[in-house]
């Protein structure tokens, strides 16, 4: 791909997951969103950087923080904003809701409310794709407290002494819920650790999406080229409480002064610098505008859609 | 065509011929590949598939249960085997909370086809932790399909039909059944996951029984009739869909019913049953259900206290005629199983 269209698409993809939160936020008094929101905001840049390094076919797998993974490798928000109103026409006809997205076509497996526990499905959809020489890569997004859990160790262990082509994200914000990594690590640095094992490693602390793809395209080479899963260590800053649409700098377990160092290297703003090399600003504002009447022709639609009727209940429970 | 093979070849049998016909299906697990290969009962798979198809993992049954879900999402048809129930409680995160969950959780858009065998010990000092069903636990929860299959014929049908079903099927298997022998199809069959089934017919007292119980109320059936007693032993099989229908409708004929479970009675299965007969037959029924199981401990290591532990067909004799107001059978000469002609130990 062109740096120009690079640069567009990452920027497509991190305004993107930024407005559909804004107008999560927007729209959250209303009371119509019943649904637990862990928001994005803040980690655009990994969401956008690694999304962009994969191919359409790959599949990825989240955690409840997922709406910028969902938003990034689909950029569909019909489905998205109807699941988080909880209507018919959601992806889980809203029976998930914003914990629980999938996209079946658009390569998103699936996100979990429960910490660690796409890791090891990930390393078995890596097992699947190796058996059946699709080529698919497949990526799954944790945060740092999932390696607190014995099953990101299990996991990782298992695609290492199996060779399976998995991609690790941690997606560390260095906070599990509200605990301090210093609370809850007996050791300096899960990057020094997962460089004993048998696969690939790489890490960065960057909000610059660009950056991050072209790391996460060389995670995945040395994928392919050293038959071993790659773990890709990205540090970031969550903008907001852990879960709602506010800010909680006044819990105090946290600085505002650390946020707003963060917010200087804001992942929308650089990637808009960015594309500024490209194009014009006029040409950017036309980009946003067309993002922004999809975002706003969502909502409408979401709010308007009926919810499912009451026997939908019992379907899908099993095949 | 049909020939007699034990439980265990049964087993092997199924996974062989339905890896024959579909390369998707894979066999894995602690010691799946090892010399023991869980009892013989997956031999000569790692020969003829081949490391990829059949092979051993890493001690980790959190991260292979969601192995597993992973690999069927993406279009393979995983066999996941524990030689101990007690050990899948170790992937119970992944099979509560994401396998059992999934279709539902996509609207529908994904599907789990994957089995997970496991094994029920006893005997030959097995204690606590190796001796657990917990068939009542699975079969809670909504999105799981769970079997206990008492026969070679069934062991055979309903693993294929669980290796063919496209939702997560917890296949139960009592190791004690590993050396029954019976009639069993040569081509893979199925059997359907759904229905229970009359293994011995009689119109005086119904017996619902699970895995092993069958065959002890086989025995006491068999006892019982010398006297010209009916018992009507109904193999429940299938815990979740649970088959009421075919044990209401036996329990309107006799109008009496004991529940003979493997597995404890509080919270159990056996309540389950008990329940369901109730609200169906409460005016039919000429005596209270009576419920058998394991007595309301840990299973005990030792032999003298583990006999006590679990009851036996001569509990369900006992039971029957408390039921039918009969007088004690004298079952002096009466010969029971004893599992030290089978094991020596250690198994």
């Amino acid at each position: 791909m062109k740096e120009k269209e690079l640069n567009l698409s990452l920027y497509q993809k991190t305004y993107l997951i930024r407005r559909a939160e804004d107008a999560i936020r927007a729209n959250y008094a209303s009371d119509k969103m019943k649904t637990p929101m862990h928001m994005s905001a803040g980690g655009e840049a990994i969401a956008a950087g690694v999304c962009q390094a994969l191919r359409p076919q790959d599949q990825i797998l989240g955690t409840y923080r997922s709406h910028g993974i969902y938003l990034a490798k689909t950029g569909e928000t019909d489905e998205f904003f109807a699941e988080m109103y909880g209507k018919a026409t959601g992806m889980a006809k809203g029976k998930g809701g914003s914990m629980h997205l999938t996209a079946a076509d658009g390569g998103l497996i699936c996100t979990s409310a429960i910490v660690g526990t796409t890791i090891p499905v990930a390393v078995g959809a890596a097992y699947a794709n190796k058996m059946q020489k699709t080529g698919k890569v497949v990526a799954v997004f944790f945060g740092d407290g999932a390696v607190d859990e014995g099953v990101f160790w299990e996991s990782l262990n298992s695609a290492c002494v199996m060779k399976l082509p998995v991609l690790f994200v941690c997606e560390d914000n260095g906070f599990a819920v509200h605990i301090p990594a210093e609370q809850r690590h007996g050791y300096k640095s899960i990057v020094e650790i997962v460089k004993h094992f048998n696969c690939n490693v790489f890490s960065a602390e960057t909000t610059d999406p660009e950056a991050i793809c072209k790391l996460t395209l060389q995670a995945i080479e040395a994928m392919g080229r050293t038959q071993r899963p790659s773990f890709l260590h990205l540090t970031y800053y969550r903008y907001l409480e852990h879960v709602g649409i506010n800010e909680d700098f006044d819990a105090g377990y946290r600085d505002r002064a650390e946020y707003e160092k963060w917010r200087k290297a804001d992942p929308v703003v650089l990637q808009r610098k960015n594309l500024a090399n490209w194009l014009s600003d006029e040409e950017i504002k036309a980009v946003e505008r067309t993002i922004d009447d999809q975002i706003e022709g969502s909502v409408r639609r979401a709010n308007e859609a009926p919810f499912s009727r009451p026997q939908a209940l019992y379907e899908d429970v099993l095949a | 065509m049909s020939r007699m093979i034990s439980y265990r070849d049964a087993l092997n049998e199924a996974m062989v011929q339905e890896m024959r016909r579909d390369p998707r299906v894979f066999v894995y697990g602690i010691d799946v590949a090892d010399h023991k290969r869980i009892f013989m009962s997956s031999r000569g798979l790692v020969e003829e598939f081949g490391p990829d198809r059949c092979f051993s993992t890493p001690l980790a049954e959190d991260a292979m249960t969601g192995f597993g879900l992973g690999a069927a999402i993406a279009g393979m048809r995983p066999i996941h085997v524990h030689m101990r129930v007690d050990f899948l409680l170790l992937g119970m995160n992944q099979l509560i909370n994401m396998i059992a969950t999934h279709r539902y959780g996509s609207g529908g858009r994904f599907s789990v086809p994957m089995v997970i065998r496991a094994i029920i010990g006893r005997g030959w000092g097995q204690s606590f932790q190796h001796s657990k069903t917990l068939q009542s636990w699975f079969a809670h929860i909504p999105g799981l399909k769970v079997v206990m299959p008492s026969t070679p014929r069934d062991a055979k049908g309903m693993l294929v039909a669980a290796i063919r079903d496209d939702n997560p099927v917890i296949f139960i298997e009592h190791r004690w059944l590993y050396d029954v022998v019976g009639e069993v199809p040569e081509h893979a069959d199925e059997v359907n996951l759904d229905g229970a089934k009359v293994i011995h017919p009689g119109s005086d007292i119904t017996v619902v029984a699970t895995s092993w119980m069958n065959v002890e109320a086989v025995k006491a059936a068999e006892i019982l009739e010398k006297r010209g007693v009916g018992m009507e032993v109904v193999d429940a099989r299938s815990i979740a869909p649970f088959d009421c229908q075919t044990i209401i409708d036996s329990v309107r004929k006799t109008r009496h019913c004991i529940v003979a479970d493997n597995d404890w009675t509080h919270c159990g299965f056996s309540a389950e049953v008990a329940a369901t007969v109730y609200e169906a037959c409460m005016g039919q029924l000429r005596a209270p259900i009576r419920r058998i199981g394991f007595a309301p401990t840990p299973c005990p290591c030792t032999r003298p206290l583990e006999n006590e532990f679990y009851p036996t067909a001569v509990d369900i004799i006992r039971a029957a005629e408390e039921t039918l107001k009969l007088s004690e059978t004298d079952l002096s000469h009466e010969d029971f199983y004893s599992y030290e002609n089978k094991f020596k130990g250690p198994f």
